[in-house]
């Protein structure tokens, strides 16, 4: 039979999870889709009620962006330039009605290969923490995501955040999101590259993702090495850094298509990561 | 919450809504949206997709806006909840309101509560907000109708102080007047076919063939039964009781209400089960035992090969029909030519994507049946409806709901034949709201074409010759499959002077979804080609674009390729003059942009022109009116025509009044519904605002006659003699004469009318012979836009920065709706070029199948031509397809001059161009 939970604790949420598998369900927006019209003999557990997986933190050294952070929330947030990049994709999720609801940690979790989340998160560098009665553990993001909607998060699991470490050098994120149309529109390739920088303007390190090419977004090592010690320059993405990727054909593009403009989107990040009076042009 | 609940079971909820205090019993993963409407039966909020993909349902929570079709019941506990019920202010329309009522921001009304509840967001953070607020504030709101402009201008002018209110004018044509049923729909009143339920309703839920083709059985039901006791009924084939078939012409009844063990479509229903919704909703589709065995799917490349399986009995080559118009010798005109072009071009299915699902119910009454549904035909849906009922047409009434958008894909039959069986045969309303896949899957689309064409001009830059075929996927069912056939050919050569020409066209089925009417009936497919041939010779001739169209544009005096000929209202040339200034100017500023080396980015300026004849194709096409007086001295307008949105509510009055010398506002209308008006025959091929317009202003012409006479006025004062109302009696002044009539000492007839009027009109058009010779349209409609495009090289996206249109329409009745008609037909356009296919199985949704949104459709200048057309209704004629057509040829041809490769292929989306140009490398 059915069933339906709303607990306000999260020791309650993490009974209830523990004595069977549940559907968890936060903004709805991948929930409700997938399940059209017809109803479903499911558990269902919904998280919106807990309010400690509410307010987003800001420190020095990490930003903590609970389970119930809307991607609203997020772009509304006043965070620090290494999550530009992030805070771009958050206003560019769906539109306005989809924001104002969507997590993104639901987005993580949903694991889509088109989820803008992902490689944001990755070029971030950042880790899920997870929580069940047996105790909280963090996973890099790298390794949360499986594959196209595989996580490694255990049925009696909960995703409580993520976790965004901060780095004493200046960083900067960017993000570009390629869609058929303005808004309301999944991406066909997506980027997101952060750098930190070294006080003369060369790049410390990098981090840079591509998404919706494979059953996963994928971090490019070795455009991240190419990066590192040189300064913002698209010159130095090279076409055989993309040869992690996967993409596919679909309704949305061919795979050769994808390849060519994930080589030209990382090439007009590359150059936004500069600033501004110094832009290259990609 | 402490224990797990049933999700089944009502839970206790309480929230404010629209400032209100509100407690009840919902279950918890009730949708928001199905909470407003089904429990609280606040219908304002209108569910378009149930995906988060439309933004129909967009009501604020706790202030912000958000899709009501993703929220959980559960979740607003404790909240604030504002809907559109809740915005209008002491019962009258808010400021936000009255500005989209003003600049007419709302034509079918199904986006409307949801764009307003956007609005609202953004206008309490953001008093002032520039274009760019506006657009990211309503980004995930859809709309098809109105192309987003009016939207934006409303939304942008809420500040601003009204508009001193149109002055009651006798002439009401010409006039902004305010949509007759814009009010309704901006306080989220009007009702769609989703939004009324009778009491003791069944719902209906059709099962429907996963395959494009295959045969089926069906098994042993007794378990589902047994599982679902709320199941009622279960209708097959064998439950249809008259002929399970149905289509639009005489000879195209191919179509099964359910099909009988052999299916041709994915989407083709198959059974309709009939309970209550949550039992519907609960029933697995892997739980019903239907045997499938699939057979090898017919497509468009090889429907017509030698070897295909042969679809229709009667359809060898899976052929439905075919088309020709031919003048001249094509042949040797092209070998004449200086210079010739030869393209070839393809496009896919589109889909209508209205907001508005199919939804409705029907309702037994003796031995009669009501079908209250959203339709365009509703004389056709009654007539057709009664051979699937084994009925007389007089024991079906039809009463066309509100529609939320239709553009072509109203005019077919959808759930009604089920819902009117089913209430049939049980004696109980049923009621049916498709789902946005259902929608999507089993409705008609636009005919993918297949086109070749050629052309050549002399040395000087005049047309010698045009040949043209064009293969059209017509689907698995004939639809209006043949109307298209007969209108292409027509219109292949375009506006133009063309001595020699050959133009054909095959339909051909196949076992895709059926393909049918969509705004332009293939002549939107056919305009890619023939505006590109026109653009290839004028550069093979050195020629500018626009002056290669000037040249050889169709003037008054001139005869067509079926040998009609042009009056006045051929205006082309002056569509074309209008524009010549900002074509060179937009020409201009592009070699700029592209001059100044901006990186990946290019800039290209094309133009397009287009002819479009109003009404069928050489077929008779009337439309009857019938304006009375009742005894209580009210003049009602009936009116059969159906307003989808395009206003044909507000056109009508607008005819009416000025005919019969009242101010619009002393008119009420009665309309469509087939008890009580006359058949205004379809509301398609632009054809309302001539055919019905003329009849309109025929009925009211007699009407006024009737009143005059009773005043004896001598019949000569009649056009100076002036009507007015006061107090329910009727005052006819002339020649300083009052005379005041009392229509309540009069005898009412059986409709209750004491002084009647009426009127038809059927456009003087001829049958076209073999060769396709005749006249097959009493007027045209003549355009020419201009795009100019961005494309990005390294991306292969293309960003219309503007479009400049200029269309001849005779006489704007209502310029506001003109203006409305061409933004959406522009957005359509733009759709067609650049983002939208339908793939069956794989863009079953709006957020595989893109439509514009409101970011995409860039701002719009229009220059209205207004040259009286000889035999429209005080010189108008339609524009609702006209405004279509040229958008995407002038896109395909501001993408060439921008980049130098020519797409061929609809749409022309970002991985598809990018190949062109890695090609031309
Ligand atoms: C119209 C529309 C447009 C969209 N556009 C975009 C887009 O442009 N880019 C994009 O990336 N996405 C897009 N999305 C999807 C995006 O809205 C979701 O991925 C969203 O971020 C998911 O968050 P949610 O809170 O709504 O999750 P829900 O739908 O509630 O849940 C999503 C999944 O995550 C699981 N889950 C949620 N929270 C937790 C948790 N704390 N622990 C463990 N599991 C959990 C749920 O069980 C479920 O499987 C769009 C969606 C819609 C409807
Ligand atoms: S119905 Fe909710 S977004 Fe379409
Ligand atoms: S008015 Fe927007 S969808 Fe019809």
């Amino acid at each position: 039979m059915a069933s339906y939970l709303r607990p306000t604790a999260l020791s309650e949420a993490l009974a209830e999870l523990a004595r069977r598998p549940c559907v968890l369900l936060a903004g709805g927006t991948d929930f409700y889709p997938a399940r059209g019209r017809l109803t479903r003999d499911e558990d269902v557990l919904d998280i919106t009620a807990l309010a400690e997986l509410r307010a987003i933190r800001i420190t020095p050294e990490e930003i903590w962006i609970p389970a119930l952070a809307t991607w609203r929330e997020i772009a509304e947030a006043p965070l620090p330039p290494a999550c530009a990049g992030l805070q771009q994709a958050a206003r560019a999720i769906g539109g306005e009605p989809v924001q104002n609801a969507a997590t993104l940690i639901g987005n993580l979790c949903n694991a889509s290969p088109a989820a803008d989340g992902v490689p944001n998160g990755l070029a971030l560098d950042a880790a899920v923490e997870l929580a069940s009665q047996a105790g909280r553990r963090r996973l890099a993001l790298a390794d949360f995501i499986l594959g196209n909607r595989r996580t490694a998060r255990a049925p009696d699991e909960l995703v409580l955040g993520l976790s965004i470490p901060l780095s004493p050098l200046p960083a900067r994120g960017v993000f570009e999101k390629l869609g058929a149309r303005a808004y309301l529109v999944i991406s066909i390739v997506m980027v997101a590259v952060v750098a930190r920088f070294l006080p003369d303007g060369r790049i410390a390190e990098a981090r840079a993702a591509v998404g919706a090419c494979g059953d996963r977004a994928r971090r490019l090592p070795a455009l991240e090495a190419a990066l590192a010690g040189n300064r913002p320059d698209p010159a130095l993405v090279a076409s055989t850094h993309l040869a992690v990727l996967d993409p596919i054909d679909d309704v949305r593009a061919s795979a050769a298509y994808r390849r060519i403009a994930a080589l030209a989107l990382l090439r007009r990040a590359v150059a936004a990561l500069a600033p501004d009076r110094e832009r290259p042009a990609a | 919450m402490r224990h797990p609940v049933s999700s089944a079971a009502p839970i206790p909820l309480a929230f404010a809504l629209n400032g209100a205090p509100v407690t009840l019993q919902a279950p918890p993963l009730m949708r928001l949206a199905d909470l407003l409407r089904e429990r609280l039966r606040l219908t304002g909020t209108k569910i378009g997709c149930d995906a988060g993909d439309c933004g129909a349902c967009t009501v604020l929570l706790d202030g912000r806006q958000v899709s009501a079709c993703l929220v959980p019941a559960a979740q607003v506990a404790g909240r604030r909840v504002e809907t559109v019920e809740g915005l209008a202010q002491a019962g009258g329309l808010s400021a936000l309101q009255a500005a989209f009522l003003r600049h007419g921001a709302a034509q079918c009304g199904i986006c409307t509560p949801g764009m307003l509840m956007a609005a609202e967001d953004l206008r309490r953070r953001n008093q002032a907000p520039d274009e760019q607020a506006v657009r990211d504030a309503l980004g995930g709101v859809l709309c098809r109708c109105t192309g987003y402009r009016k939207i934006i201008e409303a939304v942008l002018d809420v500040a601003s102080s009204p508009r001193a209110p149109e002055p009651e004018a006798q002439g009401a044509v010409g006039a902004r007047v305010a949509k007759v049923d814009g009010i309704a729909k901006l306080l989220g009143k009007e009702a769609f076919g989703a939004d009324l339920v009778p009491e003791g309703c069944l719902s209906l839920r059709a099962i429907r063939s996963p395959h494009a083709h295959a045969r089926f059985r069906l098994g042993d039901f007794s378990a589902l039964r047994a599982a679902y006791p709320g199941l009622l009924r279960i209708l097959t084939a064998a439950d249809i009781p008259g002929r399970n078939l149905f289509g639009i012409y005489p000879t195209g009844k191919d179509q099964p209400v359910l099909a009988a063990g052999y299916v041709r479509y994915r989407g083709e229903a198959v059974l309709a089960l009939l309970g209550d919704a949550a039992t519907l909703a609960a029933i697995p589709e892997a739980d019903i035992p239907i045997l499938w065995e699939e057979l090898p799917p017919v497509t468009f490349a090889e429907a017509a090969r030698p070897s295909a399986v042969r679809l229709h009995a009667d359809a060898p080559g899976n052929v439905l029909c075919r088309g020709r118009v031919v003048s001249g010798d094509a042949a040797a005109g092209l070998a004449a030519g200086a210079v010739r072009a030869e393209i070839s071009v393809e496009t896919g299915f589109v889909e209508h994507a209205y907001i508005e699902p199919e939804a409705g119910f029907a309702r037994r009454i003796g031995d009669r049946v009501e079908i209250f549904a959203c339709t365009q035909t509703p004389y056709m849906d009654r007539d057709e409806l009664a051979g699937i009922l084994g009925l007389a047409p007089a024991q079906v009434r039809i009463i066309p709901s509100a529609v939320g958008g239709g553009f072509g894909g109203k005019l077919d039959l959808s759930l009604q034949p089920l819902i009117a069986t089913a209430a049939w045969l049980t004696g109980q309303p049923v009621r049916m709201v498709y789902t946005r896949s259902e929608s999507m899957a089993s409705t008609t689309k636009r005919h993918p074409a297949r086109i070749t064409a050629e052309a050549a001009a002399d040395g000087e830059g005049r047309l010698t010759a045009l040949r043209f075929h064009g293969d059209f996927n017509t689907g698995a069912y004939a639809s209006w499959g043949p109307t298209v056939a007969g209108r292409v050919p027509v219109h292949a050569m375009g506006p133009y002077r063309v001595p020699n020409v050959a133009a054909t066209s095959t339909a051909l089925y196949t076992t895709d979804p059926p393909a049918g009417a969509f705004r332009g009936f293939g002549v939107p497919q056919a305009a890619l080609a023939t505006e590109a041939l026109m653009d290839m010779l004028a550069a093979r001739l050195g020629q500018d674009a626009l002056e290669f169209r000037l040249a050889n544009a169709l003037r008054p005096g001139d005869r067509t390729a079926t040998g009609q000929l042009l009056g006045a209202g051929a205006a082309l040339v002056a569509c074309l003059e209008a524009l010549r200034p900002r074509w060179r100017a937009l020409r201009a500023e592009a070699a700029a942009f592209n001059a100044a080396a901006p990186g990946a980015l290019r800039r290209g300026v094309g133009i397009a022109c287009m002819w479009y004849g109003i009404g069928n194709t050489g077929m008779s096409n009337p439309s009857e009116m019938v304006i009375g007086v009742t005894g209580e001295g009210r003049v009602i307008l009936y009116s059969g025509a159906v307003d989808i949105g395009q206003g044909s509510n507000t056109i009508m009055l607008q005819i009416a009044a000025q005919a019969l010398g009242l101010p619009m506002g002393a008119l009420d209308l009665v309309a469509g519904d087939t008890d009580r008006t006359r058949d205004a025959g379809k509301t398609s091929a632009s054809r309302q605002t001539f055919v019905s317009g003329n009849a309109a202003r025929l009925a009211a012409l007699s009407l006024r006659e009737a009143i005059l006479r009773l005043a004896n006025a001598a019949p000569g004062a009649a056009p100076g003699a002036a009507l007015s109302l006061h107090g329910g009696k009727i005052m006819v002044a002339h020649d300083g004469i009052e005379t005041v009539l009392d229509p309540a000492a009069m005898a009412p007839d059986a409709a209750g009318l004491v002084l009647r009027g009426e009127g038809r009109y059927d456009p003087p058009t001829t049958a076209l012979d073999d060769d396709g010779q005749g006249i097959p349209y009493a007027a045209f409609a003549f355009a020419a836009q201009i795009a100019t495009v961005e494309v990005d090289l390294a991306l292969g996206t293309t960003r219309v920065l503007g479009i400049v249109a200029a269309h001849e329409v005779g006489r704007a009745i209502n310029p506001t709706l003109v203006e409305g008609q061409i933004h959406g037909g522009i957005a359509q356009g733009l759709g067609l070029a650049l983002m939208e296919e339908y793939i069956p199985g794989r863009t079953e949704n709006l957020h595989d199948y893109l439509i514009p949104t409101i970011g995409d459709v860039p701002p719009i200048e229009i220059f209205l031509i207004e040259e009286a057309d000889p035999l429209g209704p005080f010189g108008a004629k339609g524009v609702g397809e006209p405004a279509l057509i040229a958008t995407a040829p002038a896109i395909f041809n501001a993408i060439a001059d921008a980049t130098g490769v020519r797409p061929t292929r609809a749409p022309c989306t970002p991985d598809r161009l990018r190949a062109l140009l890695e090609k031309a490398r």
